[in-house]
């Protein structure tokens, strides 16, 4: 952690007054610890987009080309004819305050302008002065204001605080998401270039070489073979799975967070593991590496063109239908854009479960199927053997994440494989879970180094919560299905709730899972010994 | 805050011009025949083209705020209002919004700890009992109004104002909707100053809509129980407006010009205003859209192709290391050790 961070004590007395100038009046004040790093030149320059060059965000100069006023209003122009959200959410706003207090990073910071209203008018202002009659003509007495480089760099500094969690969008009477006004604010940005490093670097990776991290085919192949090893070493049985195989009936894709780095590996070895129990016919891409979908914080146009590798791969391989790992705003992606974007992908088939049959009608044009809701299916047919005590030491809470859960509505799904798997599980506080979950402050690109004090604060709410349970129920792990999450919350829980692992569904899953032919096991899939497993207790399996 | 003070300041403008245009200079024609109708003009084609505007801009995509559980495997039960996956469901769920406010009843206020004890919630249902109670006591008053607006007056509106002035205190009776609008919206108004992050959100743009009608109630109570008016001849004058044979009558009150003067800019003021949130819902598309995004196909009218990095440009840079770690090639021939 940054040695500039202050004490959680410190943090957490937020400060709810209001300044004493109108937020127009109050200029953005840049604190370090709460933006990222500017996005560089040559990462833009792989991508084709707008003025690429090296800047700093703490220097005056950003470089913006000359006519940046034009090529931000003829965007905006752009934007509002082609989305009818944007217009709708412009125009229909009444202020009434019901998101206020539902965003995260306000409540974990006390700053107006992340009150979700707040933010959006940051934009609304500018569309007022140049897009309304009222406002052309009564300027800021209407809440309108003209495009100068101080509010532009106010909507870099603000739009780079949300996390497009679209909490403050399930509150608004009127569904207005700032989600889709962070987005659409985002791609104006881009316009001049003014990404931060955070998003930029991981989307030039993942266009090029297909995944966030750069890793290349060669290098995802032998991360993958050793948690294989681990596999052998703690149940006996070998697994190899195929790369790039053409004919397999399933394409699996996941976030590359899933096979480099923990706890995703974890996971990553939860999902090796059922697969190669159930003997299931798929492989991996190491072009289509990328579930997650870094251009979907970067723009629309990106996002398709991420996005677009896995429908290809899914033809060139010849495979009858995807299925995705588990990761928050790739089902967003997955779930409300692929078949949008880049579908309707004739050359699949509706998904069918080969082990029970089940035909996922939910995703009969898109044939993408998730995880979580495969395994539900199988665990419902009787088809895997479990031993819930294997996870007896561990007691679980479960983080419903965003995209998940309001872009989707994936709710019982994963609770039902928990609930099968993880004899001690306990929900955190019902204003704080489902559709009314807490990021985990990190998401939508801004899971940096250098943001460390907005990632802390953006975390703040839902780390309470759980730091609610574990003080109740002595809750030591949280589980989540998104590898932002994953990677986002050892931090987070090191800060606010220390003592709190974090999991994913299918390492929980893998851990209870009874393999045919496994050796008797005596580490959990992170290596660990088993406790209080008595050798009586081998045979005595849930079902 | 000065929102407040320039809001203020337009509305009492708003009142003085009727009283100086009637008292003073007896433009009764103007205020009482040609307002009116030009009002009702811009209200009607102002509705109409921003209603026409945003049915004309596409939904690229289809994106739902899902606030329950989607349809997925059949024993699974779905959240049929809150993530509506049918056509059906989404009227279902539009109205809930509409009729019940549905997304405003989830309200909760979350309460920050000093010393670090951290943050609790609480339900917090005033904002949504304040519109409920403004959006129906405006919905009755205007119905009852239909009176003026018919000959003979249907039953149904008899049946409203019945039912309205069911206290039967005062003479003439005191009518609930008229009370409680006038309440609510002080209610509302009494929101935006009392808590600190509203009053430090809301603009003139907000103030303005509520003095401008607690000034039409307050008017139109006035003459219902105070200053009194002539009924008939303002039914006469309506009635000659609506049939399009204006007439003028002498002798209706100067509150009756002030009270339609005022109702008269609300109407104008309605389309170009936060007010057009009551046809916004309707087109939001985080309400209005099914969640069947993986089931049936949405078409983006604009989508464009894009170049994405292809296969084969990725196999030409990454061959000599697939092949080595036994990754299966498309083109095995042309490896960089064969093309040298």
């Amino acid at each position: 952690m940054t040695k500039d961070l202050p004490e959680p004590e410190k943090l957490s007395q937020i400060d709810l007054t209001m300044p004493e100038t109108g937020w127009m009046d109050t200029p953005a004040l840049f604190k370090k610890g709460i933006f990222c790093h500017a996005a560089r030149s040559k990462d833009i320059e792989v991508l084709n987009m707008p003025n690429p060059r090296d800047w700093r965000v703490e220097d005056d100069d950003w470089k913006l080309p000359e006519n940046w006023q034009d090529i931000i209003m003829d965007g905006l122009r752009e934007r509002l004819e082609k989305f009818r959200s944007l217009r709708i959410f412009m125009d229909t706003c009444v202020r009434c305050g019901a998101c206020a207090d539902k965003c995260h990073f306000f409540i974990g910071s006390g700053d107006p302008k992340n009150m979700p209203v707040l933010r959006a008018e940051l934009l609304r202002s500018v569309y007022r002065h140049n897009f309304t009659g009222a406002g052309k003509i009564m300027g800021k007495m209407v809440g309108a204001r003209g495009l100068t480089e101080k509010v532009l760099k106010e909507w870099w500094y603000y739009f780079f605080q949300c996390t497009e969690c679209r909490r403050c969008s399930l509150f608004c009477p009127y569904g207005i998401d700032t989600a889709e006004i962070t987005i659409i604010a985002r791609e104006l940005l881009n316009l001049l270039g003014l990404n931060i490093d955070w998003i930029a670097s991981p989307v030039a990776k993942c266009h090029h070489v297909g995944n966030h991290i750069g890793m290349e085919p060669q290098a995802m192949k032998e991360s993958i073979d050793f948690l294989c090893d681990d596999i052998e070493e703690i149940t006996g049985i070998r697994i190899d799975p195929s790369f790039n195989r053409k004919g397999a009936e399933i394409l699996f894709v996941t976030s590359s967070g899933d096979y480099y780095s923990e706890p995703g590996i974890f996971t990553c070895m939860g999902y090796l593991m059922l697969f190669h129990q159930l003997g299931l016919d798929y492989t991996w891409s190491t072009y289509a590496a990328e579930g997650g979908n870094f251009g979907y914080f970067t723009s629309h146009e990106i996002a398709k063109l991420l996005n677009a590798k896995i429908y290809a791969e899914a033809e060139r391989l010849g495979v009858k239908y995807i299925l995705g790992g588990e990761c928050g705003h790739m089902w967003r992606v997955l779930n409300q854009y692929m078949d949008t974007m880049n579908g309707p992908p004739d050359f699949l088939e509706t998904p069918v479960s080969p082990v029970t049959g089940t035909r996922f009608e939910n995703t009969s044009s898109t044939k993408a199927v998730h995880i979580c809701e495969f395994t539900a299916d199988l665990i419902k047919k009787g088809k895997l053997k479990f031993d819930p005590k294997r996870n007896d030491h561990i007691r679980l809470t479960y983080h419903d994440s965003c995209n998940v859960a309001r872009g989707m509505g994936m709710l019982e799904e994963p609770r039902y494989i928990i609930k099968k798997v993880c004899n001690n599980f306990y929900e955190m506080p019902e204003e704080t879970i489902r559709e009314r979950t807490f990021c985990c402050g990190s998401g939508a690109g801004l899971h940096a180094g250098e943001d460390m004090e907005l990632r802390m604060r953006g975390g703040f709410a839902r780390a309470n919560a759980v730091r609610h349970v574990r003080d109740k129920h002595g809750v030591n792990m949280l589980a989540c299905i998104c590898a932002i999450d994953r990677a986002a919350f050892p931090t987070l829980m090191e800060y606010w709730a220390p003592e709190v692992g974090v999991t994913g569904i299918h390492e929980l899953l893998a851990n209870a899972m009874i393999m045919d032919n496994e050796k008797k096991r005596t580490e959990d899939i992170r290596g660990e010994d088993l406790p209080n497993l008595e050798p009586e207790d081998k045979g005595d399996s849930n079902v | 805050m000065i929102g407040i003070t320039y809001a203020l300041i337009a509305v009492i403008i708003l009142i003085l011009v009727p009283w100086v245009g009637v008292q003073g200079l007896g433009l009764t024609c103007l205020f009482g025949v040609i307002i009116p109708y030009a009002a009702m003009a811009i209200f009607f084609f102002g509705v109409l083209q921003r209603l026409i505007k945003w049915s004309c801009i596409p939904n690229p995509f289809k994106i739902p705020t899902t606030g329950g559980q989607q349809k997925s495997l059949n024993w699974i039960r779905q959240s049929k209002l809150d993530n509506p996956s049918s056509t059906g469901q989404v009227i279902g769920r539009i109205f809930s919004e509409v009729l019940l406010f549905r997304s405003l009843f989830r309200n909760l206020s979350p309460r920050v700890g000093t010393q670090g004890t951290g943050v609790t919630y609480a339900s917090a249902k005033w904002l949504w009992i304040f519109a409920i109670l403004f959006h129906y006591a405006m919905f009755a008053t205007l119905f009852r109004h239909l009176r003026f607006f018919t000959n003979p007056v249907p039953f149904p509106v008899r049946f409203v104002e019945g039912l309205d002035g069911w206290l039967e205190v005062g003479i003439p009776e005191v009518m609930i909707s008229g009370l409680v609008l006038l309440c609510a919206v002080f209610l509302l108004f009494a929101r935006r100053l009392v808590i600190p992050r509203l009053r430090y959100i809301s603009l003139m743009n907000d103030f303005f809509p509520l003095f401008l009608l607690i000034a039409i109630a307050a008017t139109g109570a006035l003459m219902r129980y105070i200053v009194g008016i002539d009924v008939s001849s303002v039914k006469e004058l309506i009635m000659g407006l609506i049939s399009f044979k204006p007439v003028m009558i002498e002798g209706i009150g100067l509150l009756f010009y002030i009270h339609i003067f005022l109702v008269s800019t609300l109407l104008a003021y309605f389309p170009f205003s936060k007010l057009m949130h009551a046809g916004g819902i309707f087109f939001s598309p985080t309400r209005s859209m099914a969640n069947d995004n993986r089931a049936v196909h949405h078409e983006n009218p604009w989508n464009y192709p894009v170049k994405f990095h292809t296969y084969q440009a990725f196999e030409e840079e990454f061959r000599d290391k697939m092949l080595e770690a036994g990754i299966p090639l498309d083109d095995t021939l042309s490896s960089s050790t064969g093309k040298e």
